[in-house]
């Protein structure tokens, strides 16, 4: 996939996260900001690499600032954001790369 | 050399600070010394007055000089302004390579970071640190050592003359011309001045420094003219709507409601509780549910308790209204009802030595039996952490987290299995504040771990209906959920000591690093 417009997903409450993403200059740029990062920045960067890499995109400057968010909504996070910036509101591939 | 918590304590700090490795809580149980005293400047001539008429002048005539070490008490909490004032006054002086000794620092002080960075402050000793300082302490701004010591810690060490504190500072929210203080009354009514008591009898130099002068005798003074030199009149000690706050409104989130009603079923279920028996509890909210729900089935199985024991809160003198408890002891007020209850004639005022220090003769908490704590981290050999975050740095204060610990027979620690993602039963606490041998039970939202080493109290709750877990049980749990946790970057330097209670040395807190993404899995 790729990024047709700035896009973000999630929010500042606890146990949340804010994921914006933006047209990259062709490659991944990543950015974190997290109150976890020494006990989880390594595995919060993991799930969202992987997550890119399930959707197909690898141009793009993406950045979180995370709330202590489990692995389950940082994906979710990233995802929404992604369909957000092609603004593809239909047809999410459930189930498919969308789990 | 590793001590009894499995620490690896470095042989430079032991050689730079002559301290010893923990051996254990009862490692100096009997042991015998002869107490420091201070210098005294005696007073003969008749009446007169100990007024002076500014503060500069007060330290002019207690010798302020660089390298001295300055006693402050926290009884005003986040509303202090003793500590900024004189602070202030005395590097405008141009003194430098001061010691703060205070019995804890918060977010009023944030301003000390400026004198950190300057010089003028070298050294803290503190019960713990929050706000910018404890910030400014992890990121290696302090030139010598930050040590946190335990409430009954600062006692025993001023008592047995490791600390000399040069001049205490003595926050009074009432005083007379000849130093008589009182924690009631005036306009920054604390309640209680027990942290101060022992800078009053241990310090050279003792001023008192109050908003509210009144007349000759200040009777019963909770520190006495016989220790203090002299006496400052200023506008303002303390900002009274952040000494003492309203009663916080009964806890509504389910998950504390659940822990506390898990808690209140434990205590009711040990030998423990029963007719005469004493409690004391911390000021979180799972602390204050259970302090709640406890009342209900000491009323509903008619059970008295004898005493309780604080940092007190409204749920506590609320038992003393309702006739369930016979006497408060009293170290520090939280809410404006503690203040206000230190009236009745059976709340006690305590020192902190009574009521903590190890090296005494014996003190309050060696006759708990039940003591409710929190932590921000708790390992699987039941360590806890109170001091330092998940982030590596100095946010938080041993208050008497190991006082109470070490004296209570059940010591019940309550926390949520996890603090937003980070989980608080962990296999490695961050360091250790509290040795797991004094730790009995942690209670989680996820279940109940009793410590290996309470056969008795695992016994006692055969047939008793709550989740009971091992303690790597609930890690694994919390584990499950948020994925292990990677260990906080450290560097090399260490900024700061966590001293056991009895003055060895607990654990080491070290220069946090900036994060930096490993790059194995780019």
């Amino acid at each position: 996939m790729e990024i047709m417009k700035a896009a973000a997903a999630g929010t500042l409450e606890s146990s949340d996260c804010q994921v914006v993403v933006e047209k990259g200059e062709g490659e991944i740029e990543f950015h974190l900001e997290s109150a976890v990062i020494h006990q989880y920045g390594n595995q919060i960067r993991k799930v969202v690499l992987e997550t890119l890499q399930k959707l197909g995109v690898s141009d793009i400057r993406i950045t979180v600032i995370d709330k202590g968010a489990l692995d389950c909504t940082i994906r979710a996070r990233v995802e929404s954001a992604v369909y957000r910036s092609v603004a593809q509101t239909e047809g999410i591939p459930w189930g498919g790369i969308v789990q | 050399m590793k001590n009894a918590v499995g620490r690896e304590i470095p042989e430079e700090i032991l050689k730079q600070t002559g301290k010893e490795i923990f051996r254990g809580s009862h490692y100096y149980d009997g042991y015998v010394y002869k107490k420091d005293g201070p210098n005294t400047k005696c007073v003969i001539n008749s009446g007169g007055s100990k007024l002076l008429a500014s503060l500069r002048e007060a330290l002019e005539k207690c010798g302020i000089r660089d390298g001295m070490t300055l006693g402050f008490h926290h009884h005003f909490r986040d509303g202090d302004l003793v500590v900024t004032m004189v602070m202030e006054e005395i590097h405008r002086m141009g003194i430098r390579n001061l010691t703060i000794c205070a019995s804890s620092l918060g977010k009023a002080h944030d301003s000390l970071v400026e004198y950190m960075e300057d010089g003028t402050i070298t050294g803290i000793q503190s019960s713990g640190v929050r706000g910018k300082i404890g910030r400014a302490i992890s990121e290696g701004k302090l030139q010598g050592l930050a040590i946190m010591r335990s409430h009954g810690g600062r006692v025993r060490a001023i008592e047995s003359g490791e600390v000399r504190i040069d001049i205490a500072f003595i926050g009074a929210p009432t005083c007379d011309d000849y130093g008589n203080c009182r924690g009631i009354g005036g306009k920054s009514d604390c309640g209680v001045l027990s942290y101060a008591m022992v800078d009053a009898c241990y310090a050279d130099h003792v001023i008192a420094i109050t908003d509210c002068l009144v007349p000759f005798p200040n009777f019963p003074a909770h520190i006495s003219m016989t220790n203090v030199d002299y006496v400052v009149v200023v506008d303002a000690i303390g900002d009274p709507d952040k000494i003492a706050t309203g009663a916080a409104k009964p806890t509504k989130d389910m998950r504390k409601l659940m822990m506390a009603d898990y808690c209140t079923r434990f205590v009711t279920s040990t030998p423990y509780f029963k007719d005469g028996f004493s409690y004391q509890t911390g000021v979180g909210g799972a602390s204050i549910a259970s302090t709640i729900s406890l009342a209900k089935v000491m009323k509903e199985r008619g059970v008295r308790m004898r005493f309780g024991v604080g940092g007190l809160t409204k749920p506590m003198c609320d038992l003393l209204i309702n006739g369930q408890v016979d006497v408060l002891l009293d170290t520090q007020d939280f809410d404006r009802d503690a203040v206000s209850s230190v009236k009745d004639l059976h709340h006690f005022r305590i020192s902190a030595g009574e009521y903590a220090d190890p090296f005494n003769k014996g003190a309050v908490v060696n006759k708990l039996d039940f003591v409710i704590l929190a932590a921000l981290e708790i390992d699987t050999q039941f360590n806890c952490n109170v001091v330092v975050g998940s982030d590596g740095v100095i946010t938080g204060a041993q208050g008497g987290h190991p006082d109470t610990a070490a004296g209570a027979k059940c010591t019940i620690v309550l926390s949520p299995l996890l603090q937003g993602r980070s989980p608080a039963i962990c296999s490695d606490v961050t360091v250790v504040t509290t040795p797991g041998e004094c730790v009995d039970v942690v209670i989680t939202d996820y279940g109940i771990a009793i410590n290996p080493r309470r056969q008795d109290l695992i016994d006692c709750m055969e047939g008793v209906d709550l989740p009971f877990k091992t303690i790597e049980e609930l890690r694994d749990i919390a584990y499950r959920i948020a994925g292990e946790p990677e260990r906080v970057q450290f560097q090399d330097r260490v900024v700061g000591i966590i001293e056991a209670r009895d003055g060895t040395i607990m654990d080491v807190v070290r220069q946090v690093r900036p994060f930096a993404f490993r790059e194995d899995e780019k």
